[in-house]
């Protein structure tokens, strides 16, 4: 299935963008938006964590490994913890296996290299739109 | 006329490419820019440029430090690492990897030899993609090439 064809269902997803680096939320906010995405970018997990607090709720979670205040794993345990079930994508530029390994285990669905490309994003939408 | 200028623009990204200065990323960033992101490449450098400086400084203070911090170093240079790959700047990417290296083994005249060297390819790259772009703002979107009269 094409991310075209995912498009033209009328499902709209949502996605969640944290990363602290200001240049990957830029990019990733329109390469999204490109695939038909509303994006909202957060700067570290902390405030991730405090979205979903307040009510907040996104289909896709772009969780950035390496970030001040509260880092990816740690946001992806609390967020698992509260009982947030949707779609949360590891981003990393970490080469390690065992570093992604680790990150996976903190309750992450996939675990991919930044930046994002257009065939990750179309594998994304094609498992978001299985759910 | 138009077209002749969009030639001579896609040969200097060719040539940024061949160099090795530039990759695949650069041209992914340019498949993002439409008429709702008209110079989003640029804008995306410009961003590059204005925050690594700052990331460049605490390198560079870091460097003076005895004895050095080598963790500390090496947290800054992943930091600028992943926003030079994200622009697509090759060589830049790839002198960071070695920086690495040599904080990995505690090589201090390692660091520094790579820093200088790297601060070289940052100033080559930033005029480079400045010609680049006032070149593109000349040449204009390339839909307007295209048009018929």
């Amino acid at each position: 299935m094409t991310s075209k064809n995912i498009l033209t269902l009328g499902q709209k997803f949502s996605v969640l963008i944290v990363d602290d680096d200001k240049i990957i939320r830029r990019i990733h906010k329109v390469l999204l938006n490109k695939f038909g995405f509303e994006s909202h970018t957060v700067e570290n997990g902390k405030e991730a964590v405090d979205l979903y607090l307040s009510g907040k709720h996104f289909d896709l979670i772009l969780m950035d490994m390496e970030m001040p205040v509260m880092d990816g794993p740690k946001a992806t345990r609390e967020l698992r913890a509260m009982g947030v079930n949707n779609m949360i994508v590891g981003v990393t530029s970490r080469g390690l296996d065992s570093e992604k390994q680790a990150f996976t285990e903190a309750g992450l669905d996939y675990c991919v290299e930044k930046p994002l490309t257009s065939e990750t994003i179309t594998s994304l939408l094609q498992e978001l739109a299985k759910k | 006329m138009e077209r002749n200028l969009h030639k001579q623009l896609d040969n200097m990204k060719k040539s940024l490419i061949d160099q090795g200065y530039l990759d695949e990323q650069f041209i992914q960033l340019e498949e993002l820019q439409d008429e709702a992101n008209p110079n989003f490449v640029e804008e995306v450098v410009t961003l590059y440029y204005r925050d690594s400086a700052r990331l460049i400084q605490n390198i560079e203070q870091t460097l003076e430090k005895i004895p050095l911090d080598f963790a500390k170093l090496d947290n800054y240079m992943h930091q600028f690492k992943g926003s030079s790959c994200s622009i697509g700047a090759k060589k830049l990417k790839n002198e960071c990897t070695q920086f690495r290296e040599h904080c990995k083994t505690g090589n201090g005249d390692g660091c520094k030899r790579t820093f200088q060297q790297l601060k070289k390819e940052y100033a080559a790259l930033k005029k480079k993609l400045e010609h680049y772009f006032q070149f593109a703002r000349q040449a204009g979107p390339i839909e307007k090439a295209c048009r018929p009269k």
